[in-house]
């Protein structure tokens, strides 16, 4: 009964967020393009689909995704846990929580690698390259990134570093890298960082900043507990760029080694 | 018919739990290997993961039937014809009513209001944290359809996109250091939120869809970044919202 209960307000409230979109493409279309909509009855129903889709989406998410990252932010950052596990005593270190890292790190990596929209863009890097970018080259780094870029969000919140520090050194090591990178990855990269952080890892692990935030001694979630989708938003840019140079600067290596061969042999044969 | 819908919700269905797979495995093996104890309420849990990807089957069908045809077909009609007013405006519109039911903002706009309540930074009213994430969610969706509308003026004009993303930084890195320090967590975090399951495809189509109807623009450079620029306007309008309230 509860749960009906939650389903109907929550419906009522997502009436109003799939409102605008309509409106925009329903209003665009009879007004402007002033065509009638081919398929009316199935766009229809389509929208019908998406409404319910939402939210029993939204409601799932309160009572799974974002309790288990609360949970799971709990459980792993327990004194009982840490001294279980390492033996200090007293204010727990930055290095009492590897178990944290690793958590974040292997989240990150395993929901970015099956991301369906990354194997498509790595298909589309592929062949625009000539193969030069590899898919699985491509997808590995993109993980990577994301996984280390959401490690390191929470190292952040458990020392409290400001987030700004860290984002600017990000920007800082992005741009100089758009001087180097492949003028073809470049837009690619930049994009790779918006689109890897998809509908059921964003909760997830925003839920798992809060509950850190809330759990480590010293933190408070409004200042600290934000922030982790930023750094996985930003690395997979860089690991993307790293990737295309490794592999430019693998085939120019591969070149060079066949002329000067060629060049050798030449020689001797002078 | 019958028949053919189940099968087509079936097949989505199983798609949309292998999206959730791999985050079940994380945390099955920390639970069971790691952690040892045991999920308190694991049966609401196991409701409300199925929800999620009953919810999240529905809402893809629903946008492969209904959203994306109209909204590709509308988007290659603006690209390859009309007025530019026209373009322009199609372009701001289709970035911020795609932002405004983007599931994942919904979620997380609603959580930063939660917190923010918490914290004593408003007040801690359902009247007062809805219109917070409201305001939270409005600044995000105005912020995007700009960036798409800049977008859009970029590729018809041919700009370098390192240029819009560089000055972009610059922005952020000056409106940090105005914004108050609570916000700058959740604006940060805008960013990456905004662009999921519904902006991506419509605006990448709009993208690829103008670049390769304008002569001398190629899809790969010019096609792509929209949706860069696009993470990082809504981290400028969030930290400038919180400087307003």
């Amino acid at each position: 009964m509860l749960l009906l209960q939650e389903l109907y307000t929550t419906f009522l409230q997502t009436i109003y967020d799939v409102l605008p979109i309509a409106g925009i493409l329903f209003g665009f279309q009879l007004f402007v393009i002033r065509k009638p909509i081919p398929n009316i009855k199935r766009v229809a129903t389509g929208f019908v689909l998406v409404l319910f889709g939402l939210v029993f989406f939204l409601v799932g998410l309160e009572k799974a995704l974002f309790p288990i990252g609360k949970l799971m932010a709990n459980q792993l950052t327990a004194p009982e846990f840490i001294h279980d596990n390492v033996e200090t005593i007293g204010v727990p270190e930055w290095s009492d929580y590897m178990w944290v890292y690793l958590f974040a790190f292997l989240i990150g990596a395993s929901t970015t690698i099956a991301e369906p929209s990354l194997i498509a863009v790595a298909l589309k890097a592929n062949e625009v390259s000539g193969g030069a970018i590899g898919v699985w080259g491509l997808r590995i780094a993109v993980a990577l990134g994301v996984a280390v870029g959401i490690a390191l969000g929470t190292y952040r919140i458990v020392v409290g570093y400001p987030i700004h520090w860290f984002i600017i050194a990000g920007y800082i090591v992005v741009i100089i890298q758009t001087y180097f990178a492949p003028k073809l990855i470049i837009p690619l990269a930049y994009d790779s960082g918006g689109v890897t952080t998809s509908t059921v890892t964003v909760p997830l692990v925003a839920a798992l900043g809060l509950g850190l935030a809330e759990t480590v001694p010293g933190r408070s979630p409004l200042i600290d507990g934000f922030g982790l989708i930023a750094f996985a938003s930003l690395f997979p840019i860089m690991s993307v760029m790293a990737y295309a140079q490794l592999a430019e600067w693998k085939g120019k290596r591969a070149m060079a080694k066949e002329s000067s061969s060629s060049t050798n042999q030449g020689s001797t044969e002078q | 018919m019958i028949g053919d819908a189940s099968r087509v919700l079936a097949k989505h269905m199983l798609n949309s739990a292998k999206d959730l797979l791999p985050i079940v495995l994380v945390i099955a093996f920390f639970q069971v290997l790691i952690l040892q104890q045991p999920i308190p309420n694991i049966g609401e849990m196991f409701v409300g993961l199925f929800l999620v990807v009953l919810g999240l089957t529905l809402f893809i069908i629903g946008l492969e039937m209904g959203l994306f045809p109209i909204g590709e077909s509308m988007a290659h009609a603006f690209a390859k014809k009309g007025s530019v007013a026209w373009l322009l405006i199609f372009a701001f519109s289709l970035g911020f009513g795609t932002t405004v039911a983007e599931p994942a903002l919904i979620a997380v706009s609603k959580e930063a209001a939660d917190v923010a309540a918490s914290g004593a930074m408003i007040e801690n009213t359902t009247a007062a944290k809805r219109s917070y994430a409201e305001g939270l969610r409005y600044a995000v969706a105005l912020s995007v359809g700009l960036a798409i509308l800049i977008g859009v003026i970029r590729i018809l004009k041919g700009w370098p996109i390192h240029l819009l993303i560089i000055s972009g930084y610059i922005m952020v890195v000056i409106m940090t250091f105005f914004a108050p320090k609570e916000i700058i967590g959740i604006a940060y975090d805008s960013g990456g939120v905004t662009t999921s399951t519904i902006t991506v495809p419509l605006v990448t189509a709009l993208g690829v869809g103008l670049s390769s109807s304008i002569k001398g623009r190629n899809p790969m450079i010019d096609g792509f970044g929209l949706i860069a620029f696009a993470s990082l306007t809504p981290m400028i309008f969030v930290m400038a919202y919180g400087m307003i309230i």
